[in-house]
């Protein structure tokens, strides 16, 4: 009887997947048109998940074992059911190999049973809490099926009841794994998660045969010529449909939760909601039936959309909530950690560029800081001629006097604050003391454009950035050195589409360059133990986690690192135009970060970005100093020991007399 | 209704913009329910211009009217004109300009040659009904004054009035400048004149003699010292204009 039936409900099921692909694929499909090669992208698939997404997986040991096992044990059963049971070729070594895999599955879906009785309040619930069982049902009755078919047991084992429960069994494991994959439920991830990876929108993140691949970064800049396109995204079928097909392959695993600083704020943002709740959009309905935690403060179920109708209303609620948006940092953490290689910064950009450009609800004082950038090509309103104020006695070259440099020293807007233009003095006072060859734009240098980006205005950033491009390409220069790593990160990665393709260091990497070359001395430390925040537009955006640690290091200095560091690091909460839109939570990100700072037992918290610079020194009652990479490595310069001779005794005289 | 709108001057960096109480103006007019809303510039178009107009296309409008005036020109026939052939209930206008003559006088010329009446510096509209408007108007230290006026009427927006929204790049590039002809009149006195940069003006020095921060408070939040002023009620027009007549005479304001 079990041989009629197998073929028959192996047949069923993979027709019903495939008609629930084609579904699927019709419900990806409503996004817009984006540019990729499918069939390259296909090919390159197995790498991607066997190396990039495991790498990502790999950092969490257990589970990623499991996942081996039960996904490695999965797909070989199911190809081998199919051989075996499907087609009747049960002769020889696949009965077997489908026995030894299926096994295999058996003891990962045991694991994952394990992981669910205790669940970490990142995962979702629901149906995810079945999976573990489904998992074991079509395992065990695959192997139990299998077993008269190699021989181990007699072909007429048992009576008919016998083969109808095990029927029974295989039918409710064939529902979860080979139907469920394209109806919807949790096996959906591997289905949507494999078309993901192939069709990624950012295929240069993966790595190849020839190397790693990069971080992949930059924002995408929108077409502002073609005047009747709308800007940004309004529904969710205005994302490209590679994008939607990425929000369908998430897992639910709660590791951008788990890492999301504006979500252990207390703010109304979880990165797996958004993602959820944009595949609920797509489908079109509520968002009752999510099963994991919610927004902060925004309870379930209050929620729906339609992949026609607006995510963000303008009055009123839809799928999300504006504060819901602009509560991201846009730190990348959750980027970071997603196994599944999901794009949520770039998706909330996207969402956050039509709020502001379309509906011109950028909340808080975002208006204003717009209005200043598009006035005064700066965000506090300053007047562009006092830019160079706090450097009135330094006699700094001006690169339009000069045309050409070794350096062009990229100021920032850090130039207007008080607190930034103390950094900003010790690094040239560090490029004095090696005898750099360097200049500074002056008054003609621009905010980068970096929060107006952020915060969605596309037409004010693409204005700053040609503009600023304009000007840099009339000046010979080999590097730009920074102390922003938000200008390093958009002068570096995201200028280069508009026309600007520069080298850009962060002060840190060329400071350490220097260090390497023989051209800075230090004196020994003598403060308390220090530990390093790593600042996410350096960190996570650019992936320099070294260069800063070679400089403490050398400045003599033991770091005593924080839980959160390196990728991992916490943001300070002041990325993204964050403290501009400002959304309240229970408390604040940077007091947060400095809480981590404590842990460490630090006196003294090393950064390398005005940003945190700001933030962190906002925090009241802190328990550290915090000091800027340059600011430490200034305060430590000596002359070089009297063999390297008389001239950079000189350049230190010179250099003392700048702070 | 009409808003009067003009091409605004970043006070920092000289930059054309949207002039601030002309937004005001704007948004004063998008807080009536159902109002028909129209917006009219006299002036030249130019690429700067053209960007600081499409500043108030931002705030969520299809079309603006323009009637195109070479830059010497008086824009008051031409606004005349216009407002005249498709008269308007309402005309809003900012308090003056932030570029050019900013004489402040233009809405008080446009209601003196279209004979409406005009209330300045507006906090609110409050209600548009049967011909007349209830208007609050602003005044000194959060005062306000429910004024009805008789429609059509002009009416200048005051600082208090409610901020202008944030102008949104996408229907700001979309809207269209229906650009429309008018006689140009040659402002012949303008001219004549000679223009030089405004000398900043010296801040007369407010001396506060106060032992406590009550003290300090209480100066800061008093009246206005007038003491020398008087309130006439129930006199007649002329009863009450040779009172006018008389303290212009004696503040020698006429001679």
């Amino acid at each position: 009887m079990l041989d009629t039936l197998l073929p028959i409900l192996i047949a069923a099921s993979l027709a019903l997947a495939v008609i629930g692909a084609w579904r699927r694929v019709r419900l990806w499909r409503q996004g817009r048109s984006a540019p990729v090669d499918l069939l390259k992208g296909l090919a390159a698939m197995p790498r991607r998940y066997l190396v990039d997404l495991h790498h990502v997986v790999a950092r969490d040991k257990v589970m990623s074992n499991t996942h081996v096992a039960t996904a490695g044990g999965f797909v070989a059963a199911a190809v081998l059911m199919v051989l075996v049971h499907g087609l009747g070729l049960a002769q020889g070594v696949l009965g077997w190999a489908l026995l030894a895999a299926s096994a295999t599955m058996f003891a990962g879906s045991c694991f994952v049973a394990r992981r669910r009785r205790n669940p970490p309040a990142r995962l979702s619930k629901g149906p995810w809490m079945r999976l573990p069982k489904s998992l074991m049902a079509f395992s065990l009755s695959i192997f139990a099926i299998t077993l008269p078919a190699v021989g181990l047991l007699p072909e007429d084992f048992g009576s008919w009841i016998l083969a109808l429960a095990l029927c029974t069994v295989l039918v409710w494991g064939l529902g979860e794994m080979v139907f469920g994959m394209t109806w919807g439920g949790p096996m959906k991830h591997a289905f949507a998660g494999a078309l993901h990876l192939a069709f990624h929108r950012r295929a240069e993140r993966f790595s190849t045969k020839g190397g790693e691949g990069n971080r992949s970064t930059g924002l995408k800049a929108l077409n502002l010529d073609d005047r009747d396109a709308p800007l940004g995204v309004e529904t969710p079928s205005d994302f490209t449909w590679n994008q939607l097909l990425g929000f369908d392959a998430c897992v639910q695993c709660g590791r951008c939760e788990a890492v999301c600083p504006a979500f252990a704020a207390g703010q109304p943002l979880n990165p797996k909601k958004l993602i959820q709740d944009m595949v609920v959009g797509m489908a079109g309905g509520s968002d009752a039936h999510y099963a994991g935690s919610p927004y902060p403060g925004k309870p379930v179920g209050e929620h729906e959309g339609s992949a026609d109708g607006p995510i963000v209303a303008r009055e009123g609620k839809a799928l999300v909530d504006a504060d819901t948006l602009w509560s991201c940092t846009t730190c990348r953490a959750c980027v970071e950690e997603c196994p599944m290689m999901i794009e949520h910064v770039d998706a909330i950009v996207d969402m956050r560029r039509f709020l502001t450009l379309e509906h011109g609800n950028t909340p808080n004082k975002g208006a204003e800081v717009l209005d200043n950038l598009i006035a005064t090509d700066n965000p506090g309103g300053f007047d562009p001629g006092a830019r160079m104020h706090w450097a009135a006695d330094l006699e700094l070259p001006l690169m339009r006097d000069l045309q050409q440099a070794e350096v062009l020293l990229w100021l920032g807007d850090g130039a207007y604050d008080m607190r930034n233009q103390r950094t900003l003095r010790s690094l040239v006072k560090v490029l004095r003391a090696a005898d750099v060859d360097f200049a500074v734009l002056g008054d003609e240098e621009r905010d980068s454009g970096d929060v107006a980006r952020r915060l969605g205005d596309e037409a004010t950033f693409q204005s700053l950035a040609k503009r600023n491009i304009a000007t840099l390409s009339k000046y010979r220069f080999k590097r730009i050195v920074t102390c922003d790593p938000h200008s390093f990160h958009v002068l570096g990665n995201e200028y280069g589409e508009l026309g600007g393709d520069y080298e850009v260091r962060h002060h840190s990497t060329f400071i350490a360059e220097l260090y390497d070359a023989g051209r800075l001395h230090f004196k020994p430390w003598k403060g308390g133990s220090v530990t390093y925040h790593d600042p996410c537009y350096l960190g996570r955006y650019n992936g320099e986690f070294e260069a800063p640690r070679n400089v403490l290091r050398a400045l003599g200095i033991e770091v005593a690192e924080m839980e959160r560091s390196g990728f991992r690091s916490r943001c300070c909460g002041g990325g993204g135009g964050a403290p501009i839109t400002d959304i309240p939570g229970k408390q604040r990100i940077p007091d947060m970060r400095m809480g981590d700072v404590r842990e460490t037992g630090a006196e003294l918290v090393a950064v390398g970005c005005p940003q945190c610079t700001a933030m962190l020194e906002g925090v009241v009652d802190a328990s550290a100093e915090v000091r800027d990479i340059a600011e430490l490595v200034a305060d430590a310069l000596i002359a070089a020991p009297a063999s390297t001779g008389e001239r950079s005794q000189t350049q230190e005289a010179q250099a003392a007399e700048v702070l | 209704m009409t808003v009067l709108v003009s091409v605004g001057r970043h006070p920092v960096t000289g930059r054309s913009r949207r002039a601030d109480q002309d937004a005001r103006g704007v948004e004063l007019a998008r807080t009536l329910p159902g109002a028909e809303i129209g917006l009219l510039h006299a002036g030249r178009l130019d690429e700067g211009n053209e960007a600081a107009l499409r500043g108030y296309l931002g705030m969520g409008f299809d079309a603006l009217t323009l009637i195109e005036q070479p830059e010497s020109s008086d824009a008051l026939p031409a606004l005349a004109e216009a407002l005249k052939a498709a008269p308007p209930q309402l005309v809003i206008a900012g308090e003056r300009a932030e570029q050019g003559e900013g004489s402040g006088l233009l809405p008080y010329l446009l209601a003196e040659r279209l004979g409406w009446p005009l209330v300045s510096g507006l906090a609110a509209v409050e209600e548009v009904s049967g011909g007349v408007a209830t208007v609050l108007q602003a005044l000194p230290r959060g005062q306000r004054r429910r004024l009805k006026v008789r429609l059509p009427a002009i009416v200048t927006v005051d600082a208090a009035a409610p901020a202008p929204r944030q102008s949104a790049f996408g229907p700001a590039q979309r809207g269209r400048l229906e650009v429309s002809e008018a006689p140009v009149a040659a402002d012949v006195e303008m001219a004549e004149w000679q223009f030089k940069p405004a000398r900043k003006r010296p801040k007369r020095l407010k001396i506060v003699k106060a032992a406590s921060a009550r003290d300090r408070f209480k100066a800061a939040a008093a009246k206005a010292e007038g003491g020398g002023g008087q309130v006439l009620t129930d006199v007649t027009a002329e009863q009450g204009a040779a009172a006018v007549y008389k303290l212009l005479k004696e503040e020698g304001v006429l001679r």
